[in-house]
Order: C-alpha cells, then sequence, then structure tokens
C-alpha cells in the first residue's frame, strides 16, 4: 500500500476512492462492504471471489480474483460469488474409466464451438479450451493434466455460450484419473511400510523427549538443501 | 515433410479407433504417414448454414491455423463429416474476406489465418497421390472373395463443390477395392443418408434408414460394406443388429471402414482388424503368404 | 418453466431468405427435393411444401416437424434443378426457433447409456442442428 495515495474505483456502478496498492477484496472492505458470500480463504486457493472488471475507456472484460488482484484506476467491477452449475450425482468407483464417462454426465460438451471465451475468463491461466476438447475426446489424463491449477470459481461456466460446466467436467476427471489411472505411488507405500515396521520409532522418541530449547537448537541446525541449477 | 498433416476429430479417438488404426497402417506402408496436428480441436460437424453465423466456423479455422503453424498448406481428414465441415468452412473463409477478418479479430489470441489451407479426404489422396495401381502393387494379401458394397453417406459426395467424386455415381471406392482384387458392387443406395444424427434422438428415423442401405447392398451381392463416416458406421452396425436377427443375409454383412479392408489387403496381421472383417477374410479369401 | 418464450411467425418468408441467402422464389415446385429426401415419410409436410408454404408466408409453418426431422443430407441441394438450396431453408426455420432458447433436443433425457454407445460426432451434429 503506497501511503496517502488514493485510487477511484467502482464497485457496482458506485464510486469509490480506496487506498493504492491493496486488492479488490481489501477496497471493497474498505468501501464498507461485508463479505457475508464471495470471501473464503482469501488466498487465491478458494475460488470464492470471482470477479469481473473492466478498465475506463475499454470495452474488454477482465477476470480475476477480488483477493489477488490489485486495484488500478478507472476499474469497473462486480463480483459472482456463485455459478449456478449442475453436478450430477455419481459414485467413483462405479465408473468406468475406458468408457468417455464425461461425456456421458455431461454431454453439453459436445456443444462446445472452441470460442476459447473460457480461457479468457480463468484467473488461474488454465488453457480450459484445451481440456474441454480433450474431455470430448475421452483424454482423461490430458484434462486432469491441464486442469490441475483449477479452483471451481465458475468464471469459465458463466460465460460459455454453451452452458458448459467446465470446473465441474475437469474435476470428475481429476477424481476418476486419481483413483483408476494415475500411477501408484510406489515411494509413497515404501515409506507407510518402514513406518508400520517401526523405522522411525526410535527418532521420534528422542524428539518427543528433548526440551524446548533442545528443540529449538536442532531447528536452527536443522539442514536445507539447495536446489541445484537444473531443477531441485 | 515425410507424410501429410492428418485432422482426426473427436471419434476417431475413442469409438472409432478402429479406423484411425487401420488408416495409420495403411499410409505407413503407402509411404505417406499421416501426421496428426499439433493441438487440433473439435470440427463443430455439421456445418453450419446460416448466412450470418460466423461463430460456428471458428472451430475449423482454428485448425486450419494449427495446420499453418505445422507449416504446412493442405490437411486430410478420415471422417467424412468431418472433412466435409473443414472443406465447406476453407472454402466460405477463402471467398469472403470480410468473414475472415472477424474471425481473425474474435481469435485475437491466435496467429491472423489468411486463408489458403486445402482440406482433402483420404480417397482422394489415394486416387491422385497414391494411385490404384501403387495399390495394386502394395496389395500382399488379395482380396479374391470379398464383394464390397463402398457406402459413401451424405457428406463425402454432397454438396458437389466438397465432393470427392461424382455426386450420384461416385466411383473412388470402387476403384480402390478393384485394385486389391476384391469385387466392387454398385447398389441404389449408395449414396443415400443413414439416418446420421437423428440417432441421437429419434433413433428409429435412422435404424429404418440404414436398414434400407443395408437391404440395398445385400441385393446387390455385398458381403461387405464399406464405410468412410463413424457415424455411418455406427449407424449401419445398429440397423444390422436390429434387424440381422430377421433377415440372415444382413446378419452376415461385414461392415468396416474402408481403411480396415485396404489394411487388410495391405497385409494387416489380423488382430490389427475387425473381428467381422477376420472372420470374412477367412472363409472367403485364399491367403497365400500373407501376413 | 419461468417466461414463455414465443417466437413470431409473421414474413417467415422474409426472415428465410435473409438467414439462408436463398431466393424462394426460385423455387417452381418440380418436386425434385421431395423424391430425394429420405426422411419425407416421417415429415407432415413435404420439403417441397414447405418451400411453397414459404413463398405463401404460412404462419403454420413453425409447427412442422419437417426442419426437425431433416437430417441435413443435402440430397435437395444437390438435385434442384434451380440451385435453390432447401437445406439452407430448413436451416434458416431452426434456427428462427433455435435462436429464442427453444432446444428441439433435450440433454437431460438423453440417457447414459445412449451417448456411451455413440461416436462424437453424433453428439456433436445433434446439439448443433436442434439446439441453440
Amino acid at each position: 500500500m503506497e501511503n496517502g495515495k488514493m485510487t477511484q474505483i467502482y464497485i457496482m456502478g458506485k464510486a469509490y476512492d480506496v487506498p493504492t496498492g491493496i486488492t479488490i477484496m481489501d477496497a471493497m472492505e474498505y468501501a464498507g462492504y461485508r463479505f457475508t458470500r464471495g470471501a473464503g480463504c482469501r488466498s487465491g486457493f478458494c475460488g470464492a471471489c470471482g470477479t469481473v472488471y473492466r478498465k475506463d475507456g475499454e470495452y474488454r472484460l477482465e477476470f480475476a480474483l477480488a483477493c489477488q488482484e490489485m486495484v488500478e484506476e478507472g476499474m469497473h467491477l462486480t463480483q459472482l460469488p456463485f455459478t449456478p452449475a449442475p453436478r450430477p450425482p455419481y459414485v467413483l468407483d462405479e465408473l468406468d474409466p475406458r468408457e468417455n464417462v464425461l461425456l456421458q454426465y455431461y454431454p453439453e460438451i459436445a456443444r462446445c464451438v472452441s470460442c476459447n471465451t473460457c480461457t479468457k475468463a480463468c484467473p488461474q491461466d488454465i488453457e480450459v479450451m484445451d481440456y474441454i476438447q480433450a474431455a470430448l475426446r475421452g483424454d482423461l489424463e490430458k484434462v486432469a493434466e491441464l486442469s490441475f491449477d483449477c479452483i471451481q470459481c465458475g468464471l469459465c461456466a458463466m460465460r460459455c455460450p454453451a452452458d458448459i460446466k467446465h470446473y465441474h467436467v475437469a474435476q470428475m476427471a481429476r477424481r476418476l484419473y486419481g483413483v483408476s489411472a494415475s500411477p501408484e505411488p510406489e515411494h509413497l507405500k515404501v515409506r507407510l511400510n518402514e513406518l508400520r515396521e517401526g523405522a522411525y520409532e526410535a527418532q521420534l522418541d528422542e524428539l518427543v523427549a528433548t526440551d524446548l530449547d533442545g528443540l529449538k537448537a536442532r531447528y536452527a541446525e536443522r539442514q536445507i538443501e539447495v536446489a541445484s541449477e537444473e531443477g531441485s | 515433410m515425410n507424410g501429410i498433416p492428418y485432422f482426426p476429430g473427436c471419434s476417431l479417438k475413442d469409438t472409432a479407433s478402429g479406423f484411425e488404426d487401420s488408416a495409420f497402417y495403411v499410409m505407413e506402408t503407402l509411404g505417406l504417414p499421416l501426421l496428426e496436428l499439433d493441438r487440433w480441436n473439435c470440427c463443430g460437424t455439421v456445418y453450419s448454414l446460416t448466412a450470418d453465423d460466423l461463430m460456428h466456423h471458428v472451430a475449423s479455422v482454428r485448425n486450419f491455423v494449427r495446420v499453418r503453424e505445422m507449416g504446412a498448406d493442405e490437411v486430410v481428414a478420415l471422417c467424412a463429416m468431418c472433412y466435409n465441415t473443414l472443406a465447406r468452412v476453407a472454402r466460405r473463409i477463402d471467398d469472403d474476406a470480410e468473414a475472415r477478418d472477424k474471425i481473425n479479430a474474435f481469435m485475437n489470441q491466435e496467429a491472423d489465418y489468411e486463408g489458403g489451407v486445402s482440406v482433402v479426404h483420404l480417397l482422394d489422396v489415394l486416387r491422385v497421390r497414391i494411385g490404384d495401381d501403387a495399390i495394386a502393387e502394395a496389395t500382399t494379401r488379395p482380396l479374391e472373395g470379398l464383394i464390397v458394397a463402398p457406402y459413401y453417406g451424405c457428406t463425402l459426395v454432397r454438396p458437389k463443390e466438397v465432393s470427392v467424386d461424382d455426386s450420384e455415381r461416385p466411383t473412388v471406392m470402387a476403384d480402390l477395392f478393384e485394385a486389391t482384387g476384391a469385387t466392387a458392387v454398385a447398389f441404389p443406395f449408395a449414396t443415400e443418408c443413414c439416418g446420421t444424427y437423428q440417432v441421437v434422438d429419434r433413433p428409429e428415423l435412422s435404424l429404418e434408414r440404414s436398414y434400407r442401405v443395408l437391404r440395398s447392398a445385400v441385393g446387390a451381392g455385398a458381403n461387405v460394406v464399406a464405410t468412410a463416416c463413424p457415424l455411418c458406421q455406427h449407424n449401419l452396425e445398429q440397423a444390422q443388429r436390429e434387424f440381422g436377427g430377421a433377415e440372415e443375409r444382413i446378419g452376415r454383412l461385414t461392415i468396416a471402414y474402408f481403411t480396415e479392408i485396404l489394411a487388410a489387403a495391405l497385409g494387416a496381421g489380423p488382430e490389427r482388424l475387425p473381428e467381422d472383417l477376420r472372420s470374412l477374410l477367412e472363409t472367403h479369401v485364399t491367403i497365400e503368404g500373407g501376413a | 418453466m419461468s417466461r414463455t418464450r414465443t417466437v413470431p411467425t409473421e414474413n417467415l418468408c422474409a426472415r428465410v431468405e435473409e438467414l439462408s441467402g436463398e431466393s424462394v422464389f426460385a423455387c417452381y415446385q418440380c418436386g425434385m427435393c421431395s423424391a430425394g429426401c429420405p426422411l419425407t415419410e416421417e415429415m407432415d409436410r413435404l420439403p417441397s411444401q414447405v418451400i411453397r408454404d414459404l413463398q405463401l408466408d404460412d404462419p403454420t409453418l413453425l409447427e412442422s416437424n419437417a426442419m426437425w426431422v431433416c437430417a441435413s443430407c443435402l440430397a435437395c441441394e444437390v438435385r434442384c434443378p434451380k440451385g435453390v438450396d432447401l437445406a439452407k431453408l430448413m436451416e434458416a426455420l431452426r434456427q428462427i426457433v433455435l435462436r429464442k432458447s427453444i432446444d428441439n433436443v433435450s440433454l437431460d433425457g438423453m440417457g447414459r447409456e445412449t451417448i456411451r454407445k455413440l461416436p462424437q460426432i453424433a453428439l456433436v451434429a445433434s446439439l448443433r442442428k436442434k439446439t441453440g
């Protein structure tokens, strides 16, 4: 926040002067709004604060998360705290990953016209159109891979001319992929076995028995691995 | 480029994977492999017919941008419906600079499409670039004993501007099969509609249309019906399931993609072929040293 | 259902000509389109009757099932001796209804079993032609 400087924004059509350098969410609260919906983690992870805005003199709409996006002079904004997207009930274990279950549960995917409006609406820079196309082809892995950063804000579904529920499709894909198709974490199994066999009992007992000063000393002396140049 | 840019379309990746698989085999064997477009999207079949609609052409134009990204100016399609849609959009956009500009402005995150991508169907490539003589030479399992009724359906031959051959009496598939040693028969329903997308909400309509196609094919003495479209294939198979019990000749028919039949002629192992084609080959074709 | 959507039925001919880019009055009622159409038995009006009714601005035309039974097979287009693209006229009639958000096929009633067996192009095409 820059001390003393103010920025003029328009919240649902009404002008407010808010401190420069704060997020849209903070600005709305500064202006006197209390969030009973449309705010959650305030850290860019829960997708509750989907915001649509445009800037003075521009006709194009832009999309962001209120808790992450900084205010700008001449910003005209509104919020979309909820997307009324239907989600058919399913039981993961009863789904066959070899079939195109995404299309069975969300046949509207076939209405995609490849307009890319969803991608433009995504505050997480996900290639939304690409994963919907993958869903149409039955490529479960690709949908799971491309939609990884999705936080279910619903902005894509609100903008889609075909009324597709992108984030529900993607979540189904990720769940199904996780349950039935993603590779087993072998290293995790090994570690769990070691734990069950008590390989770490002695070390844990020692830690529990250490006093506060001892713990502080151990913490200060802990080894930190520096990531190598070519990836960690 | 050692090969030809190839647009699969959604259905060829799962429900009609036999079509793609056999086409890959055929084109590898003939020395002109299919090079799948990177990041292609659904073509948006069927071609939108209203004069003011540009939105429904965007999907196809995006694919043309992908062709250009590959450094190419042509793309081959297998699925007749995809071929038809892409080919019609290509012409529409080539002829109308204003429409092109609008679509480019809308797709502002893509490179502009300047027109000029040519869309061809695999049958055209086989006829013109490979040639029936080369196919005859490459045949290692001659298909004598197969009596093939080539079924074109609608989208391969209509409208005339994008037809792979004469719209009323096409012969391109017949010539292809004759080159492999099979006998091709003409039948009056070769270009009649199978019922297409009506199968979704009015399946009785497509069942009836497809039944007529099959009856016409057996009437001409065929033991195989060759298709070039996943929807024709599906609809004909459904009709066979429905009516094949009561009408034995229809029940005994083999219904396969033209590339699967061609793959058989070019020596594809039986495990690569659909079951009914495999059985037909075993009973009808003398295998002499074939794969 | 919330508000009832209605489709205006006046000036149907002019609206169809604009949407299709075709000249309805070029048709001289030879009947080739009806002869070639594979789905006439399912229609309550023949294709040639549809275009005649358009020429006469028949307001009941939008109640016909002909444009929904039409499979866009283009047999009519390829055979018309006057070069009238009847497929485009059928599309225009469909769009006049669909653009009022009145869909002709319902996704909810479709059933997973149906979708499971279909190649994607069936669904893509059906929704293109019968939903707005």
